[in-house]
Parts: structure tokens; sequence; C-alpha cells
């Protein structure tokens, strides 16, 4: 995975809360096989009107954020289902970073699984940020190390669980760290075994 | 000098905690891998790397998202969903691993076929590419979703790198009026906490009106864990779990069932230990609820009305509140009782066990629905043990459809949909907008509070149609 360090990019703000995985990527698209780009399935049903036409009322459709490679949204971005799909859609469409107060645990661990940052910042300062953008701010960037977000004169800064951002910043896949340990589980499969016999299914 | 004092979930962690590093990051040793249709995505990566299953023992296939609930016998009209089903049983067959099929007789939904087969137990790690696998910590077991590179990463290593959550107790105590379910419960600790209030926590609900419940009862509850933001949610094993399990088939038997039974009972939350956060909820101070808007937490008790954003505390809150009710089509200050419903449907991994069916057979006994609906069990055994107690002559003679075990309307990828505009009174475990579809409108409640949708035809109070039965 490539490492992620800094990143100064234009952001779209979505002032919305609880924007869960169904609104991120609509379950009828999740057969979808991961050689096939995700980008046009991203938020579909916010983004595209029945007929498939943009809305042009959602943020992303506008020209000044079309190219947006950071979403700044309200609590709860990425709650429900687990889907690692949604996080293929934002990959593919660009984005590298999602900002909010909060966001779903599971999303979240995706994220970090495909080099997308999920960075949390206090209630106020996402207001701060959303306010910041509707009014013509448009570069953020973005400090992974120094775990600080700055756009025009707003400075803030941004908490993201330490072994996530170790993660992050050294482009680490968890198969290669896991692939060190071999010895390691093999010993603890086997005195495991011995200690409960009875979590072995009963065949 | 005795030990420092642990909660249940610490026992659990330090039971499968294989490798710590310094930044607190531990490899995890995984009992038990449920995948289902969507893990396609994880074997592909597997297919890339040419690397194999670790433990094909210790992993399960089941046949759940995909799978139509009405003519099994014929084979899947739609291509690209009968190509979901088939990958599974491919990817299974060609790892040697036991799939319960579209045709095995203990077909049915991961969440409810794992503890019906005994596969879940207490004391056990165990994951699944499907958020709601926190249902199985009502076993006391620590359970969990999980997206498709971790699902890749078990597969390959039967391990997994986590964080520990930080420890929260929402004690519910007291005694829960008639009418008044695990589902009424649940939705109440959600409303008050919000659908983000458990992020990064490990729940262990506790009190007297948990402990009450029957594993099925506690397994809804546990369920709805990640409709708070946990990951997973527990319930300490009692005499209940041990009663429930003896005698399934993959659990242990005779003496190996004592012997895990005492195991069992001692992962019990040591007296001290401590929690990080404490919720306490009063059992008998809640009563039936129904959601009227987009999210989980938006969450009332049916004798209420519509919020008024007006009367919202922030603009970010009235802004929430106005979106939701322009995509419901429910004006303020409306009563929830007048909320007029379009269908009805009982089923999922959240209430679609045989309590969960006889509780809405209750109230539908003799009584007509005045709308269109469904009941899909749980598991093909659920669905076999509801026709022998004559259930589904209940749900069929009050004008409800009687079909197959599957995810069916909850997330709608088999087909079955809600069309777009209409409004269904639900058991699910999502009122996202378009999670039944798009455009469909989500109410969610308890299989009794459906039942009582159904006879009345809007949003309705259980209480009174049980009160003239006893």
């Amino acid at each position: 995975m490539e490492p992620f360090r800094h990143l100064a990019a234009l952001a779209c703000p979505i002032a919305r809360a609880n924007i869960d995985t169904d609104q991120i990527l609509p379950a009828r698209f999740i057969r979808t096989p991961r050689s096939q780009s995700h980008a046009p399935m991203l938020f579909h049903d916010m983004r595209f009107d029945a007929d498939g036409k943009p809305r042009r009322d959602f943020p992303l459709n506008r020209p000044q954020w079309a190219e947006a490679q950071i979403i700044v949204a309200r609590r709860n971005f990425g709650a429900g289902s687990s889907r690692e799909s949604a996080v293929y859609a934002l990959a593919d469409y660009g984005i590298r970073c999602v900002i909010a107060p909060s966001l779903g645990d599971i999303f979240a661990s995706n994220a970090v699984n495909n080099g997308l940052l999920p960075a949390r910042v206090a209630e106020a300062k996402a207001e701060e940020l959303i306010a910041a953008l509707e009014h013509g701010a448009a570069e953020v960037s973005i400090d992974l190390e120094a775990q600080t977000i700055r756009a025009g004169n707003h400075v803030m800064a941004f908490a993201i669980d330490p072994v996530w951002r170790m993660k992050l910043l050294n482009g680490w896949d968890d198969l290669d760290l896991t692939a060190s340990f071999r010895a390691e589980i093999d010993t603890f499969a086997k005195r495991d075994a011995e200690r409960r016999p009875w979590a072995a299914p009963a065949r | 000098m005795g030990e420092a004092p642990r909660s249940l979930f610490d026992k659990l962690w330090d039971a499968h905690a294989v490798v710590a590093r310094e930044d607190g990051a531990t490899l995890l040793w995984v009992d038990r891998h449920f995948i289902h249709e969507g893990s396609f995505h994880a074997f592909d990566q597997l297919k890339k790397k040419g690397a194999g299953v670790a433990r094909a023992d210790l992993t399960f296939g089941i046949a759940d998202h995909y799978v139509p609930t009405r003519g099994r016998s014929a084979p899947i009209p739609d291509e690209s969903i009968r190509h979901m089903v088939d990958q599974l049983t491919e990817n299974s067959a060609a790892n040697g691993i036991e799939l319960f099929g579209l045709q095995d007789p203990r077909q049915g939904i991961v969440h409810v076929v794992g503890p019906e087969q005994g596969l879940t137990l207490p004391g056990l790690l165990i994951v699944c590419g499907d958020s709601h696998t926190s249902t199985h910590g009502a076993f006391g077991a620590y359970a969990f979703g999980i997206g498709a590179s971790e699902v890749a990463h078990v597969l390959m290593t039967q391990t997994l790198w986590q964080k520990k959550p930080k420890p929260m107790r929402v004690k519910v105590e007291g005694r829960t009026a008639p009418g008044v379910g695990a589902k009424d419960i649940a939705l109440s600790i959600i409303a008050r906490i919000g659908a983000d209030g458990a992020q990064g926590h490990a729940v262990e609900y506790a009190g007297a009106a948990v402990r009450a419940l029957s594993m099925e009862g506690r397994l809804t509850l546990c369920n709805l864990s990640i409709e708070a933001g946990a990951r997973c949610g527990m319930v300490a094993p009692d005499e209940t779990t041990v009663t429930y399990l003896r005698g399934r088939p993959f659990a242990p038997k005779g003496e190996d069932f004592e012997r895990a039974a005492a195991d069992w009972l001692s992962l019990a939350s040591d007296a001290e230990a401590e929690f990080d956060r404490e919720v306490a909820l009063d059992g008998a101070e809640i009563a039936p609820v129904v959601t009227w808007g987009v999210s989980p937490e938006d969450a009332l008790p049916i004798d209420g009305v519509v919020p008024d954003p007006e009367h919202a505390p922030d603009p970010g809150k009235a802004a929430q509140i106005r979106d939701a009710l322009a995509y419901m089509g429910l004006r303020p200050g409306q009563l929830l009782t007048e909320v007029r419903v379009d269908r009805v449907f009982i089923g999922s991994c959240t209430n679609s066990r045989i309590e969960d069916l006889r509780a809405a057979a209750a109230v539908l006994a003799g009584r007509t629905a005045r709308v269109p609906g469904f009941v899909s069990p749980g598991s093909s055994l659920v669905k076999r043990q509801a026709e022998e107690e004559g259930l589904d002559r209940i749900f069929r003679e009050a004008g409800l459809e009687w079909v197959e075990s599957g995810c069916s309307m909850c997330v709608g990828i088999n087909g079955d949909v809600v069309p777009p505009g209409e409004r269904c009174a639900s058991t699910t475990n999502r009122n996202f907008k378009g999670r039944q579809g798009p455009g469909a409108r989500t109410h969610l409640m308890s299989p009794a509070m459906v039942a009582a949708a159904a006879v009345t035809g809007h949003l309705a109070d259980v209480r009174p149609l049980i009160g003239t039965r006893a």
C-alpha cells in the first residue's frame, strides 16, 4: 500500500449526519467485482435522481467540488453495513480522506485497509470547516504525522487511532506483518486446543 | 494477591491474544469464521495471491443474502443473483469449507443458523463479513463484523489484528411490561445514546431485564449493538445460555459439554470490573418503540408524535430532522399512531426466530391484516418448527404470505423490495434511506408491533391488542 503522509487537495463539504454505507454505495451494487470501477456508483442515490441525472443540490455535482479528494461530513459517517465496496467507491472516485466528528468503526477500518484516511474532528470544528468550504475555501491540507488539518486561516487537530496512523504512514499491509508471526500463531493454536478443547466444532 | 478484576470482554480478549504489539495492536485468534455470498471479494483476493484457506474446519459457509424466498425448487431466474449464490458454492467446495447451501435443510440467515447449530458458543471469537455479527455476543462470545480485506486475512491466517475497544456497560434493571421486548429495549438504548453512541466500545448488556431475556431476546439485543455504533455487544453466559446449547449439533457432547459449561459460566465479569462508560435504563419505563426517521436513533415510544425541527437543539439536528421527514413523508407533530402503512415485513437476523414468530402470531391469531406483507423465518429449521406449531396457518389466515428463509426484504438484494414511496412496518434493523429498496420508507419495530400495524393498517400500540386476550 502507498504510504499516506501529506495530502493537499480540494475538499467537498457534505453537511449531513448519518451518511451510512447504504448511502455511500447502495446494496444493489455490492455484487460488482473489484476489477470494475466503483466510482460511478459512489453516493448513487444522493448524487443521481431516479432517471440517472445528476442532482444539482448534491455538493459533489457542483463544478467547484467535482474533483475533490477530501470529504467533510457531519457525525456518524460510514455507519451501518460492513461492505468494503463503500470504500472502493470512495477510493475509485479519488477520495483519499474523510473528515467527520465520528465514523463507523467497520467503515474506518476498511478505509485504512485501502489507504484512505478516516480523520475525526470535534463537532464544532467540523461545522467550522464545512462553513469555510461553503464560503469559498477550497484547498485543505492534511498532515498525518502532525495530525493537523489546515484550510485557509483555519487550523485544527484531528484524531486517529495510533495503530491506524502508523499503518497509513508506513503503507503497511497486515498480511506481511502477520506472516512474520507464523511460529507464534502455530504455538498459540496448539496450546489453545488443549486449554479450550470445547472450542472446536463437534462433528 | 488476587489478579486485577476483569470484565467478560477482558477475559475474551485475553484468551485470544496471540501477539500484542507495543502500540496496542494485537493479533487475535479466530475460532469461527462465517462466510456468505458477499465473501466473493475476499476469495478474489486469495486467488490473486495464489493463497489458500488456513483453517477450513473453522470456516462455515451459509447462503442467505441473495437467496430467493419463493420458488426454491427452480433455478434462480435472475442471472446475476444466481451467480452470487453459485460463487459461494464454488468457493466453499474449492476450499473444503462446509456449506449450508440453498437446498440444505439447515439453511437460513447466518446469525440465526450459527446459534441454532451450536456453532456459536460462549467464549469464542467469531467473525463474519457482515456488520450484524454482533448478534452472536448473546452467548458471551466476542463477535464482530469485518470488511472484505479482513475476511481475506482471516481466511489466510485464521487471525486478525485488532486494537482493544473500550469497555462499556449498558444496564437495564427492572421488569419490562407485557408487549415490550428486546427490540424495544435495544431501540430505546440507541435513541438514548445515538447511532454513534457506542463507537469504539465493546458493550456488555447487564441487569435484571437483560437476564430475564430468552436467548432469542438476547440475540435481538446484541444484533442491534452495531446500530448504536458498537462493533460488538455481549451478555454473560448463564443457565439460560447453557440450557439453549445442550444437544445442539455442533456443540460439545457429554462430559465435554459439562466441562465447557463450567468454563463458560466463569466468563462473567468480575464484581469489581471497571467500565469506561456506563448507561442505565429502567425496564419498567420502556414502552413499545417505533422509528420515524432514517437512522435507528430516530426512535420514539408509540404514544409519541413526529418531532418538529423547529424545536431541535441545534441547526445540524434540525436539518437532519427536516431531511428525514421529507424522505419519510411525515409532518412535525403528527401522532405516530396516525401514520398509515402500505405493507409489513417480519424477518431478518434481528427478529425472525421462533419466539419472534410466536409473538407476531399471538397478535394476528383470529385477526385479518389490512395491508399485504410476508413472513420470512430466520432459518429453514425455524420455518419447520413454526409449521409444527401451526404458526404458518395463523399468518396465512390473517392474509400474510409465508415464505422461505433468507435476508430478504431487510436488504432487498434477492429481489424482495418495498416499492418506491411505500411505507413498510418492518422487524428489521435499518431504516436507512433506500435500505428496503430505492425510495422505500421503513419503520422499525418489534414483531408484535408489526403485527399490530398489520391488523390496524397504521403504526399502533400492541398493548391493547394483547390486553384483550389476557
